[in-house]
């Protein structure tokens, strides 16, 4: 590495040869003012604000420290009066065409530009090209470019028609430095709704996630839209980041299995009558829970969909269970988790809140204390169902507003209640793909899709297969304490499991009588543990105990009844059948 | 002299992961079902010979019902498959011999299901009440 000595405004430094001057004077902590520049984007050296004078071997140079590199022995001068100078004249040029642009009027009171000679423009855009080199140099997507010249020059999209292939990444929007590019409406629209999961597209999964690393979703990275961008790659000292990294099965051997699939809110859309999807200011609880958390979307503050603040909200409980049309069960944590919403949506809005509940289930250390509390914060409480939620006003009163009508079963009448915002409390159910998780691991399944315990007391965590356990919401809807009571006996009993060392065997296994045994084989195949071999030399199956599960389907096959099952011998089914049938 | 109405004689055959477990779940349920059915225990239908089939038609059953898994539920991965299989057989042969159809069933019956084996003995219970008793038994 070939390293020159630069001194810049009396200081002395030392820098790889042909580094821009720019980089080494910031290291050295001289200011450049800048305005095309931007670090992540090759120096383009155009709008010229970066103007200093370099002195070497005897000669002097106006030049643009964005794009100069540096030489051995070359002196750099930023604060002259001739840079002052050149610097004033580029932005009274610039003023007249972008006179009211405020970097460039701070740019002007700092040289001591009163009213520029050349006038003001109305322009904002200072043709930097920063939008135009981001869009193609980083993104990828070559939507900008510059169009006509001279003094009719403009950046703009191809034919000035909305572009098709921008994705709405708002890239040319951060690095624009007058601020002429803003993100409008109709582009959050391209981009989609408020996403429910994070706002970039690389993030890190949770506050708790472990391991605790950021992770990138493809779907939304720009990398893989356009093959761009690759800027967390380059800001990355460690190299960590490799876009290049794909999807891969590992196998793994284990000596047991815990099922903790847990669950999925049910579909709002499945209770038509409560307009999710219809009305924009009706919420599922989860996206409440998303808005109100201060890390999301709304830093924890709770908005209309408009931007307001709601002056009230109607939680509906009950939404998807405790119902013929959808679950019959008791979902379990809506009632708490509704309590929670109704405390932290009054404590930020300072709205009206009114819960519509069946019946008020907060069995639990410390819930009921929490409901009475919520009593006591002037939350309503409506004991009754929900007919329906509408924009049908029939007061003026309710004009603007979302109608909750419900039945008031303790007044004993039907109210119809305007608020600004519904929150619906969506109960939980089994996962779509509980079905083939269960013939995996070959569970069972209650008839609401949870998987079955082998005993409710007894053997709450265990299944029929030894070895697979299950935990949490898989097993069926539980709040977190009881999770993780659950989770800690499943890993206990797995331990328990792999700590013995040894399996038992079922007390029921088949075996074959070698001296009954014709060979025919017919029960080889049979075997689903292939337990069974045939020996050639003896001409008999033989019957390998440790692999068997005693499930008799050889037994049943065996034409010379060679087979036979531990406690369930041919001889002791028959003389069964002959029990029951004495009259 | 005043014969007894007739009551019929029918023997359950029930695998112990699902059938048997669901019948388990319909007496802790308290749910009333007609007494017809003694149940022999088998830990899958798979175990289920033929013979023991003909065994209990012989002896004087007048009905045999097989309960097992839901095909793709089975403990054993796929003894209600072998079930199916020597249950088709059996009742061709059955059919050639002159049993009626109702006779001989196989029911699908989940663990969680203890109304579907409720459901089941009821109907079958009734199905061969109508019929009469079975006629080719051993007397």
């Amino acid at each position: 590495m070939k390293l020159a000595t630069v001194t810049i405004d009396g200081i002395t430094t030392e820098a790889e040869d042909r580094t821009p001057l720019l980089q080494v004077a910031q290291r050295v902590g001289v200011t450049i003012p800048t305005l095309c520049h931007y670090p992540l984007i090759e120096p383009y050296g155009v709008c010229r604000i970066c103007t200093v004078e370099v002195h070497m071997r005897g000669r002097v140079r106006m030049v643009t420290a964005c794009n100069y590199p540096v030489t051995d022995g070359i002196q750099v001068f930023t604060q002259t009066d001739r840079v002052r100078r050149t610097r004033k004249l580029i932005l009274e040029w610039m003023l007249a065409r972008c006179g009211h642009v405020k970097v460039l009027n701070d740019l002007a009171a700092e040289y001591g530009i009163d009213e520029p000679r050349f006038g003001r423009g109305d322009d904002t855009c200072i043709l930097c090209g920063l939008c135009v080199r981001v869009c193609s140099d980083v993104v990828g997507a070559n939507v900008l470019g510059f169009f006509n010249r001279g003094t009719t020059r403009y950046v703009g999209t191809a034919y000035d028609e909305p572009s098709d292939t921008c994705i709405a990444c708002g890239a040319c929007a951060y690095v624009c430095p007058t601020g002429c590019i803003t993100i409008d409406h109709e582009a959050e629209q391209i981009r989609g709704e408020l996403p429910l999961g994070p706002l970039t597209p690389i993030y890190i999964p949770t506050m708790q996630a472990v391991p605790h690393q950021p992770v990138i979703d493809a779907d939304s990275c720009i990398h893989f839209k356009t093959d761009g961008c690759r800027v967390c790659a380059s800001v990355c000292e460690t190299k960590a980041i490799d876009h290049g990294q794909q999807d891969r099965h590992e196998e793994i051997q284990v000596g047991s299995i815990i099922v903790a699939t847990g669950f999925q809110p049910v579909d709002a859309k499945k209770v038509p009558q409560y307009g999710y999807g219809l009305y924009p200011n009706v919420f599922t609880a989860m996206q409440v829970e998303h808005m109100v958390n201060a890390s999301g979307p709304n830093n924890g503050q709770v908005l209309l969909k408009d931007g307001r603040v709601p002056e009230s909200v109607g939680i509906i409980h009950c939404v998807g269970s405790r119902d013929k049309n959808t679950h019959e069960y008791c979902s379990r944590v809506c009632c708490m988790y509704s309590l929670k919403l109704a405390h932290l949506v009054h404590e930020r809005s300072h709205a009206k809140v009114y819960n519509f509940y069946i019946d008020m289930r907060s069995p639990g250390k410390g819930y009921e204390e929490f409901y009475n509390r919520l009593l006591a914060e002037g939350v309503e409480f409506i004991r009754g169902r929900v007919a329906e939620v509408s924009d049908w006003a029939i007061t003026p009163m309710e004009q603007g507003k979302l109608v909750i009508r419900a039945e008031d079963t303790l007044a004993g009448l039907v109210r119809r209640i305007p608020v600004d915002m519904v929150i619906l409390s969506t109960g939980l159910e089994a996962r779509e793909d509980a079905a083939e998780v269960r013939r995996l691991f070959n569970v069972s399944c209650s008839s609401d899709g949870w998987f079955l315990e082998r005993h409710p007391k007894l053997a709450p965590v265990s299944t029929f297969t030894d070895g697979v356990f299950i935990a949490g919401c898989a097993q069926g809807p539980k709040d977190i304490p009881d999770t993780v009571a659950q989770a800690g006996a499943a890993a206990a009993e797995a331990m328990a499991l792999i700590d013995k060392g040894e399996v038992e065997l079922e007390a029921y296994t088949a075996w074959i009588d070698q001296e009954l045994c014709s060979g025919c084989q017919v029960c080889v195949p049979l075997c689903p543990f292939s337990a069974i071999e045939f020996n050639k030399e003896k001409k008999v199956s033989q019957l390998n105990e440790a692999l068997c599960k005693g499930c008799g389907t050889c037994v049943a096959a065996c034409p010379s009844h060679a087979a036979q099952q531990h406690h369930f011998t041919d001889a002791q089914i028959m003389a069964e059948i002959e029990g029951v049938l004495v009259s | 002299m005043a014969t007894a109405a007739f009551e019929p004689r029918i023997v359950a055959f029930f695998c112990n992961w699902c059938t048997y477990t669901a019948s388990d779940l319909a007496g802790t349920a308290r749910m009333t079902y007609e007494p017809n059915a003694p149940v022999v225990r088998v830990m899958c239908s798979g175990r289920i010979d033929p013979q023991f089939v003909m065994k209990a038609l012989h002896e004087g059953a007048d009905g045999v019902l097989i309960g097992g898994c839901h095909p793709g539920d089975c403990h054993y991965q796929e003894g209600n498959y072998k079930a199916l299989r020597r249950f088709r057989l059996l009742k061709r042969v059955l059919g050639q011999l002159g049993v009626e159809n109702e006779r001989v069933r196989l029911e699908w019956i989940s663990a969680s299901e203890g109304d579907r084996v409720q459901h089941v003995i009821n109907e079958m219970t009734g199905q061969l009440r109508a019929l009469g008793p079975f006629n080719g038994a051993r007397s």
